[in-house]
């Protein structure tokens, strides 16, 4: 097990060290000058611009550029912004906040979506399944920052109840963007547990638990739903790590200050060092939760062994 | 178990006729629905076990063996399932009246299932002992501890080696064999009066499939149970059934005594089930095996459903007033004292 | 985990050709050939199609889907029949008017009739959706074929490039791509979603090349010598075109609502198109006193993406054999 993580480990070098150039390239090598972008109405001055230049090493062709921004990485260092403040800084800053978006989402995903799930599926083709299956489709069609606008007026606008920006009303402002955000995997989460333990129910050793004289509670509650949820689980598991990165629409509808707004406003300004900073996190947490999806299916599941 | 046939099993000797069978099966009707069709999987059965005995249910996929003991230990998916009529009385109480709660105390200690393939039908998250230990903790109210150390004790009787080890070891870390011996040791855990062994050796290899029916006939002579063994398997009826009953189409065909069935079959579909038996092939040469498959449910031939395969069929005027096999629906009958067969010529098989 | 594997301490689970022949092994036995003489490539393909149609056919949702999809295609190719109304003959002073006789969806900021730009929406969002789809289709297909049918080290380095790209959500990296980019037209959001969208269609023609690859007729036709390109495009990709074409039906309708976000965000269309994307964007901060400039275009999109997804949900079930009753 041990030296199955390690093995994976290193085979995300790759892939993050692949995305992240790819990202530096498109930032970098793509038309379009940050320096004169920078200056906006007023144009800097010739010798200010080489100097920003080869501040941040502009001159250097793209792969020496790429290299020097990894050797700095791996000594920690993110680099700086145009106003000089380290990158690092403000992910330290802004990661908070979408970790907390995501945990409400995740949160919802867990408790709507498996209910809803688990009710579906115990009753096939009743109205509550059709209901969970028509709303589901629904849900998944509009986009999300359209539920976004949705949920603002009428749970803001029109209902009052929650606050339709900002998050300064802690835990309590992060309830309507959570719900937003995890709409589409919700939408998922409740399907795929539907048909997760409908098949279940169908299987030989539910069938067994029954011959066993197990109350019906038990052989759903307990050997059906065990088996079901294996792949519920880690399905929320690995869109923990896709919510962590994919927050940019949810966060600009709700102006929400997490590193989806961040890497949005950066990408805006054409801040190549912050918007290369927070994506390559953003490629870490995709590829790190993955992994842990990987060792939590080992986990529930006995006969999945690493060697 | 080998195809060494006709060897008479040792212990043929029906127990007194005077005690109660232990399980009643009278006239059990189940139907399938869905939204298109309606299909009649089991029409009208009857059979009875009593302690110690050994009764075979013999016939095709598709025949209602295993829907018909399904329904027995109440484990049918209903809907679509629906058992329309009959009665299943186990030591005189009717199980499809009783409570739910009533039921399942019925499952486990009173009547048992050994399935088919033991990898699907352990639960493959929790280990063995748990689910062998499951049962005693939830009719015994053992604790966690005392249903460990019966499952060990389990495990050792049915012949696992180093269970003490093995007892949190998963069903898939199992051979199929041991698997299977694991799914009898639940079955037996709680000393029921009934163990009914759905195909119990079919997804087992050979040497295995012989060992696995001795273990079943070990446990029986040890504990007395009377044991419904579902099977298509000749071989298997003949070493260690005392009666059989063989199934055609949701109906029972044939009913009688193992020797005396297998001796002189009174139904063609049995001669051809036979007949295609290598090993008795001395005894089915008369008759090629049956050809064709097996009716589909929803549209069951008219007459005797098993006409279309028949080699002794026949229609119109070449058959008997009243018999002809495409229009008139055999019954059950006796045609010699103690046996039953439901074909309108069983008589010209009997005295071949 | 440490877990002693305690496998096979007696016999082995089933041993091959002692099959204890019996009456009823005989009859699964012929079964078992027909049923393996269907599979044998072109008839089954001819079968599945046939009664997936006959499926689709019934099921209300595909109907729904299909209407709806009928509706906005012809609101896209001919806006003429839904409006008569010039989308740009706008006039100030009704800016921001509600709905009220001879403009139904009202007045937007620039006084321009809603109801007319919302219906001339549509074509934009159709044709990035199908051209976006057709771009990821050939880049998938190729890119899978290729994965799939060679195995090996192209596989694997093909399949590091694919990890590198899932990486990235769709839609960040199409918005740091369009964000360096001056002018963007359709053209330019079609790349830029294809640039990112492609993985999914790769995976699925990989696997089900993967799949076929093994299959009988195709070792057949191999052994009998025929040239790879020809078992690639004659047998390999028939085979997949069932599930590629599920996922592309679902992909049209989800690339539609990436065009439509990534244009909402700032980094898509331009004015002056007509885009329900921008027609949000500019009516964002409007949410409070005149909420139907929100709400129609977004009503419009989310039916449109809805079109696509009904169709490609029942597709799916009419094609899965595993779920056909």
């Amino acid at each position: 097990m041990g030296r199955y993580v390690l093995r994976r480990l290193l085979l995300t070098v790759p892939v993050l060290l692949g995305a992240s150039l790819l990202i530096f390239a498109m930032v970098y090598a793509l038309p379009g000058d940050p320096i004169r972008a920078l200056g906006g109405d007023r144009p800097l001055s010739e010798a200010v611009q080489a100097q920003l230049r080869a501040e941040y090493n502009l001159d250097d062709p793209l792969l020496i550029q790429y290299l020097k921004y990894l050797a700095g990485l791996v000594q920690g260092d993110f680099g700086t912004d145009f106003s000089g403040r380290p990158v690092l800084d403000t992910i330290l800053d802004r990661l908070p906040v979408t970790v907390r978006l995501a945990l409400v989402a995740v949160g919802f995903e867990i408790l709507i979506g498996i209910l809803a799930g688990v009710l579906a599926g115990l009753r096939r083709g009743s109205f509550f399944d059709n209901l969970v299956l028509v709303s589901t489709t629904v849900v998944v069609s509009i986009p999300v920052f359209v539920l976004g606008f949705l949920a603002q007026y009428v749970f803001g606008v029109r209902l009052g109840w929650f606050p339709i920006a900002g998050i300064t009303q802690g835990w309590y402002s992060y309830v309507l963007p959570g719900l937003v955000l995890a709409a589409l995997s919700l939408a998922y989460v409740a399907r795929l547990t539907r048909t997760s333990l409908a098949e279940n129910l169908q299987s030989d050793y539910v069938r067994t638990a029954r011959a066993k004289g197990l109350s019906e509670t038990t052989v759903v509650g307990k050997h059906a739903l065990r088996n079901s949820l294996i792949p519920v689980v880690t399905f929320i598991g690995a869109d923990l790590g896709a919510l962590l990165g994919g927050a940019i629409v949810t966060e600009s509808v709700f102006n929400i200050p997490g590193l989806g707004r961040a890497v949005y406003d950066a990408v805006l300004r054409q801040e190549g060092a912050v918007v290369v900073g927070i994506v390559t996190l953003f490629v870490f947490f995709y590829i790190f939760f993955n992994l842990v999806v990987d060792v939590l299916y080992a986990a529930l599941d006995p006969r999945i062994r690493y060697e | 178990m080998t195809s060494s046939l006709p060897t008479p099993a040792p212990s043929r000797t029906a127990p007194a006729p005077a005690e109660p069978p232990v399980l009643e099966v009278d006239d059990l009707a189940v139907e399938f629905r869905s939204r298109r069709r309606t299909v009649s999987a089991v029409n009208g059965i009857s059979y009875s076990v009593r302690a110690g005995e050994t009764l075979a249910v013999v016939g095709e996929s598709g025949s209602g063996k295993s829907v018909g003991a399904q329904a027995v230990m109440g484990i049918l998916d209903v809907p679509p399932a629906r058992i329309t009529s009959g009665q299943i009385r186990f030591r005189g109480d009717d199980l499809l009246t009783m409570s739910r709660k009533e039921q399942r105390a019925v499952r486990g200690p009173g009547i048992a299932m050994v399935f088919q393939d033991a990898l699907s039908a352990l639960n493959p998250v929790f280990t063995v002992g748990h689910q062998i230990g499951e049962l005693f903790r939830v009719h015994r109210g053992a604790s966690r501890g005392e249903a460990r150390e019966k499952a060990i004790e389990l495990m050792e009787r049915v012949g696992i080696p180093a269970a003490r080890q093995r007892v949190d070891a998963y069903p898939h870390q199992f051979s199929g064999g041991m698997r299977q011996r694991v799914m009898i040791a639940m079955a037996i855990a709680l000393d029921p009066d009934i163990l009914i062994a759905d195909e119990p050796t079919t997804a087992l290899d050979v040497t295995v499939q012989a060992q696995i029916m001795d273990l079943l006939s070990e446990l029986q002579r040890e504990t007395g149970m009377g044991m419904i063994l579902i099977t298509h398997d000749l071989g298997v009826v003949n070493e260690v059934a005392d009666r059989v009953a063989v199934m055609y189409a949701g109906s029972i065909v044939e009913n009688g005594t193992v020797d005396e069935v297998l001796a002189e079959p009174l139904h063609p579909y049995t001669q051809g089930l036979m007949a295609s038996m290598p090993s008795l092939e001395s005894h089915g040469d008369r008759l090629n095996p049956v050809t064709g498959t097996p009716p589909d449910l929803s549209a069951v031939p008219s007459g005797c459903a098993f006409h279309p395969r028949c080699p002794m069929a026949r229609f119109g005027r070449a058959a008997a007033p009243g018999k002809d096999c495409a229009r008139n629906v055999p019954v059950l009958r006796e045609v010699v004292p103690g046996r039953t067969a439901a074909c309108h010529y069983s008589e010209e098989l009997e005295h071949e | 985990m440490n877990e002693p594997r305690t496998e096979t301490l007696d016999e082995p689970t089933r041993g091959e050709g002692e099959h204890r022949e019996s009456f009823s092994d005989r009859v699964d036995d012929r079964a078992e050939e027909l049923a393996s003489a269907a599979a044998a490539g072109d008839i089954e393909q001819a079968g599945l199609w046939r009664d997936a149609w006959r499926q689709l056919r019934r099921n209300p949702f595909f109907i729904v889907g299909a209407v709806l999809f009928l509706v906005f295609a012809v609101m896209a190719v001919a806006p003429q029949v839904f409006t008569s109304v010039d989308p740009r003959d706008c006039s100030l002073a009704r800016s921001g008017d509600g709905p009220q006789p001879g403009a139904p969806f009202g007045y937007d900021i620039q006084g321009c009739d809603y109801y007319a730009n919302v219906v001339h929406g549509a074509r934009i969002s159709l044709a990035i959706g199908f051209l976006a789809v057709l771009g990821t289709l050939v880049i998938g297909v190729v890119v899978g074929a290729l994965a799939g049918y060679y195995g090996g080290w192209i596989d694997s380095l093909l399949a590091r490039v694919t990890d590198i790209f899932y990486g990235l959500p769709l839609i960040l990296g199409a918005i740091i791509l369009l964000s360096v980019l001056p002018e963007r037209g359709v053209l330019e959001v079609s790349l830029a979603l294809i640039a990112f969208g492609w993985m999914t269609a790769m995976r699925l023609v990989r696997s089900n090349v993967i799949g076929v690859k093994q299959a009988d007729y195709v070792q057949a036709a191999r052994a009998l010598g025929a040239r790879t390109g020809r078992i690639i495009t004659k047998h390999i990709l028939p085979n997949a075109m069932a599930p590629v074409l599920v996922y592309s039906t679902i992909a049209v309708g989800t690339i539609i609502a990436s065009e439509a976000t990534l244009t909402f965000l700032g980094v898509g269309l331009q004015l002056p198109e007509i885009s329900w994307g921008l027609q949000i964007n500019a009516a964002q901060n409007r949410l409070r006193d005149a909420p139907h400039l929100i709400l129609f275009p977004s009503f419009f999109l989310s039916l449109t993406v809805l079109a696509f997804i009904l169709m490609g949900d029942a597709l799916r079930d009419a094609l899965d054999p595993k779920l056909r009753r």
